[in-house]
């Protein structure tokens, strides 16, 4: 009875306050459910109050968004999507193809997204020449992370190209020391395998294998050079990696055990919650080779009714992609804007350069996304690659027999 | 009308979970058949087109993988944990004063959920923490136990934490069995002087035929679902090699937006469990109707 009453009440409230307002209302679907992203994510929820909306949220936690992307599918088969879901790169594609999607070119228009965001990254947000998602952050993927007193004692410098890495591994090795701190879990595979590949392939190489998924560039003899350059990585990582998390890979770069990390910039977050400063305990630096990887975090705007639906919708597209947004939330997550236009002054060096390097990359077409992180192909392509990657890092497949099965699995991926 | 009432008040309570089992059971298993004959990828999708996703299946080695370790880990699981339950409830069998106690040490295992088990065997398998970390300090520096983190090794990982969850409750089954034999045919043969070991083999285990079906049957299918130890174990490494097919198809549904392919792995794991419980279905019928 006492639930019933109070059922009661609150709808009426709701009647009485959509009725009477007509305020912006968003419901919103992420993952950002860990400490230092729940904080991220509250910012936009303070900066959407603070212009009048009313904001719905609804975090799903677990499996690195798989488990928010299966509420998402229920919703939407149940014909009730959310206003906004956080997904990234051709995913956003992949659902405007089931027209699921609104169209948000409005905004955009008013607020010169055209302008402001890089041309690769303003691409992952149209869908068939209409705006239908807002970019948030940019995530580099191709960092390698190093302990700077450990390089010092050995006399190291960050290495920039591979060869150099794979000298100063060999004299840390022998110093005892764990060359490279990795994580045997697939994704952390392909991580470490695209760093390697933009490296070697360069980046119209990548742009081929992993975005056209052009089958020679996939079978040539610098794909199996990448994948000897894997062979050689998996001598660098210590024996106990299987199934290691990141963050304790980053941990062993931090106090020592290892030297260096490839993974992107959320293991600055470790570090920096540590309380260790860049450039001084530890150093940062692209992998080597010319480019950046990246991973765009976004939210898809999904098609809803009502005024005070879509004009929530608006509202939030226009704060996502402002600058104040840009520029708080980006400090808390470790990302840099995705914007260009935002001041960089509270940022710390390593952002910095990695702004720098993606207008660099920009402008001379190197800027590139991210496969081990959904940003460069559809979920079925990737993870066939990947299943190729981690299969290869962790036997004693041959290079030639890996570019083959990369060959297979892609076309079987189809 | 009471005697309609009388007459038909089973049928009545049961029409609802009749219902329900028809709907949420066979009706998905058709659903989900169908799905697999389509192109489906993130959304479901209805056009037929032909055994595409069958071919897609038997194509990808990830799936051979996963399949030829169904049969290892279930076969290995099976065998083992009835062999171990069988000898632990016989010597629990033998009147011993704190059988209580020990049979609630055994049995406890099983109230623990396959997370907690299979987190628990992640530490202790772990060489840089425990097992072999454990021997190498004792000071037997050449001591490997690296199952957990060597490829060929991992999925006997996955058999040994099943092992030590299950075989308790094998046991348990196995001692109600062993007490259930009638005592008269034992008393009699131990008159006639044959030996303990004799008893066992042709008389107590031969009459525990229903026993050994039964745990076969709860064992086959813990081992074809099997899903949350491997998740929690090995996360299906290193690289895919334990992943099995109820892993498999959660990675094509949830992570790769494949439906297709998860629908027709999955229909490919049901005819496995056709394969086993059919021939029992056919023979606990056909007993019943003798």
């Amino acid at each position: 009875m006492k639930t019933k009453v109070l059922g009661a009440v609150s709808g009426l409230a709701i009647v009485a306050s959509t009725v009477a307002f007509a305020e912006p209302q968003a419901e919103v679907l992420h993952y950002w459910t860990s400490g230092g992203e729940a904080k991220s994510v509250a910012v936009l929820q303070g900066e959407f109050a603070a212009n009048g909306g009313t904001w719905t949220d609804m975090p799903v936690a677990g499996g690195g968004g798989d488990a928010a992307g299966t509420a998402l599918r229920a919703r939407v088969l149940a014909g009730n999507a959310p206003t906004a879901a956080q997904i990234k790169g051709p995913a956003i594609q992949e659902w405007y193809e089931e027209g699921v999607l609104a169209d948000i070119s409005a905004v955009a228009e008013a607020n010169n997204w055209a302008d402001v965001l890089p041309a690769s990254i303003a691409g992952h947000m149209q869908c068939d020449g209409t705006w239908c998602a807002a970019p948030v952050n940019v995530h580099r993927v191709d960092w390698i992370w190093a302990n700077a007193e450990v390089l010092s004692a050995n006399g190291i410098d960050m290495p920039t190209s591979w060869d150099e890495f794979n000298a100063a591994a060999e004299q840390l090795q022998a110093a005892g020391i764990i060359p490279l701190a990795h994580g045997g879990q697939a994704w952390q595979d392909a991580t470490v395998f695209e760093a390697v590949a933009l490296g070697i392939l360069g980046a119209d190489g990548f742009h081929k294998a992993f975005v056209e998924l052009d089958t020679e560039t996939l079978t040539s003899d610098d794909m199996k050079a990448v994948f000897d350059q894997m062979r050689t990585m998996r001598g660098f990582v210590d024996s106990n990696f299987s199934g290691r998390d990141w963050n304790l890979a980053t941990a062993m770069v931090m106090n020592g055990e290892a030297a260096f990390q490839i993974m992107g910039d959320w293991a600055k977050g470790e570090f920096m919650a540590a309380g260790k400063v860049p450039g001084e305990d530890f150093l940062c630096a692209s992998t080597p080779g010319e480019g950046f990887l990246y991973n765009v975090d976004s939210f898809a705007m999904f098609a809803v009714d009502g005024e005070e639906k879509q004009q929530g919708q608006a509202l939030l597209a226009e704060l996502i992609v402002g600058k104040n947004f840009q520029e708080v939330f980006n400090l808390n997550k470790g990302s840099i804007p995705a914007r260009t236009d935002v001041e960089l002054d509270a940022f710390d060096s390593c952002a910095l350069l990695s702004a720098a390097d993606m207008s660099a990359s920009n402008d001379n077409g190197s800027l590139l996304p991210s496969y081990a992180h959904g940003m460069a192909l559809r979920g079925a392509q990737s993870g066939a690659i990947t299943d190729v990657v981690t299969a290869h890092f962790n036997s004693d497949m041959s290079s030639d027999d890996a570019v083959q099965m990369l060959a297979n699995a892609i076309a079987n991926s189809m | 009308m009471t005697k309609w009432l009388e007459e038909n008040t089973p049928k009545l309570v049961l029409a609802p979970s009749f219902v329900a089992v028809l709907i949420f059971v066979y009706g998905f298993i058709a659903w989900t058949a169908w799905v697999s004959l389509t192109r489906s990828r993130l959304l479901p999708k209805y056009e037929i087109d032909s055994f595409i996703q069958y071919d897609r299946l038997f194509a990808s080695p990830r799936w051979d993988t996963a399949f030829s370790n169904l049969f290892v880990f279930g076969f290995l699981f099976i065998v083992i944990a009835m062999i171990l339950g069988l000898i632990l409830a016989i010597l629990l069998d033998q009147n011993i004063r704190t059988e209580g106690a020990i049979r609630t040490i055994y049995l406890y295992p099983m109230a623990l959920s396959m997370i907690v088990t299979g987190t628990a065997w992640k530490w202790i398998l772990n060489p840089g923490l425990g097992l072999e970390a454990t021997v190498r300090g004792w000071g037997f520096e050449n001591f490997t136990f690296d199952w957990l983190v060597n490829p060929d090794m991992a999925i006997y990982t996955i058999v040994i934490a099943a092992i030590w969850q299950s075989s308790g409750f094998v046991m348990a089954l196995f001692l109600a069995g062993l007490r259930s034999v009638d005592q008269e045919i034992i008393k009699a043969a131990q008159v006639d002087g044959i030996p303990t070991w004799r008893v066992y083999t042709a008389i107590i285990i031969p009459s525990m035929a229903p026993i050994f079906l039964s745990a076969f049957i709860v064992l086959s299918h813990l081992a074809i679902k099997s899903f949350d130890l491997v998740i929690a174990l090995t996360g299906g490494g290193p690289g895919y090699a334990t992943d099995l097919p109820a892993t498999y198809m959660y990675a094509m549904a949830f992570s790769r937006g494949d439906i297709g392919q998860a629908a027709s792995s999955a229909m490919i794991m049901m005819l496995v469990v056709f394969t086993i419980v059919v021939p029992y279905l056919y023979s606990e019928l056909r007993s019943k109707n003798d």
